[in-house]
């Protein structure tokens, strides 16, 4: 999860025939494609499998094609949008019996806490390695307070603690990164 | 983005877990997927009964071949055979 490096710096490393940068480009917007996939088109798993391998090798074919590297988000968002598109589409001329098939719209409110996670794990990068870890393996990850403890090598009975610190530490490295949203909960720009 | 309380940042950090492990290194491993891919795509181009074997039993052609046919490479030939 440590991301001391951009994505576009990683995309230009691409271009380049890096293969660890490839790999760290997978790992950064594996979570991405995959909830845009189950979340946002509610994919079954082996359909979300294959869209999500598509996905990659679109990139990784088409890499070349994107005009600028700091649009690898929206690009990434944009091909896994329409493979998601396709695989419904193609899937409902196989199979025309379920009716939960037939829809190819996504659920935009998803997507936009999709987009809103990303963020929020782009931010986690700031932090030290324990919070990302303690914030990833309790909320992204399910993880039980003594699974934790055990992985981390802490008394269980820290972890409440801890998570509380770090996400005070997060939401200060998101206002260091943005304009400080209405108490309201308004929508801030981005 | 809403405001960051605490219960937003846990929810968005919820809303995105891990894909699972073997997409990720599937997906991670496509360069040298890519470097059997012409390895094989040319040997086919040369080799007219290779060729017509892929087409018509991929995975078990290539197994025989000696070739690892794991899923990136699979989706490669498939999607290069498509288009051809």
């Amino acid at each position: 999860m440590g991301q001391t490096v951009s994505a576009a710096q990683l995309v230009a490393r691409c271009r380049d025939g890096d293969q660890e940068a490839w790999a760290a480009l997978v790992e950064r917007f594996s979570r991405y494609v995959y909830a845009i996939a189950t979340q946002g088109f509610r994919l079954r798993e082996h359909d979300a499998e294959d869209v999500f391998q598509e996905v990659f090798a679109k990139v990784y074919e088409r890499l070349d094609s994107l005009r600028s590297d700091e649009a690898i988000q929206p690009w990434i968002a944009q091909l896994t949008r329409r493979v998601c598109v396709d695989r419904l589409r193609s899937g409902s001329r196989e199979d025309t019996t379920d009716e939960s098939e037939l829809a190819a719209d996504p659920d935009e409110d998803a997507i936009a806490r999709i987009d809103d996670a990303l963020d929020v794990h782009d931010a986690m990068a700031g932090l030290s390695e324990n919070c990302r870890e303690v914030l990833d393996r309790f909320f992204a990850r399910d993880e039980t307070y003594r699974t934790i403890g055990e992985a981390l090598e802490l008394p269980a009975g820290t972890i409440a603690s801890r998570i509380s610190r770090c996400l005070v530490k997060l939401r200060e490295e998101l206002e260091g990164r943005k304009p400080v949203p209405t108490q309201s909960g308004g929508q801030v720009s981005v | 983005m809403s405001a960051f309380n605490e219960d937003r940042l846990a929810e968005l950090i919820g809303a995105l877990p891990p894909a699972p492990e073997a997409w990720v290194r599937a997906a991670q491993e496509l360069p040298s997927a890519r470097t059997g891919l012409d390895v094989i795509v040319a040997r086919a181009e040369a080799d007219a009964e290779f060729r017509h074997a892929l087409i018509a039993d991929l995975e078990s052609t290539l197994a025989q071949e000696g070739y690892e046919p794991e899923r990136p490479l699979l989706d490669a030939l498939r999607r290069r055979f498509a288009d051809s």
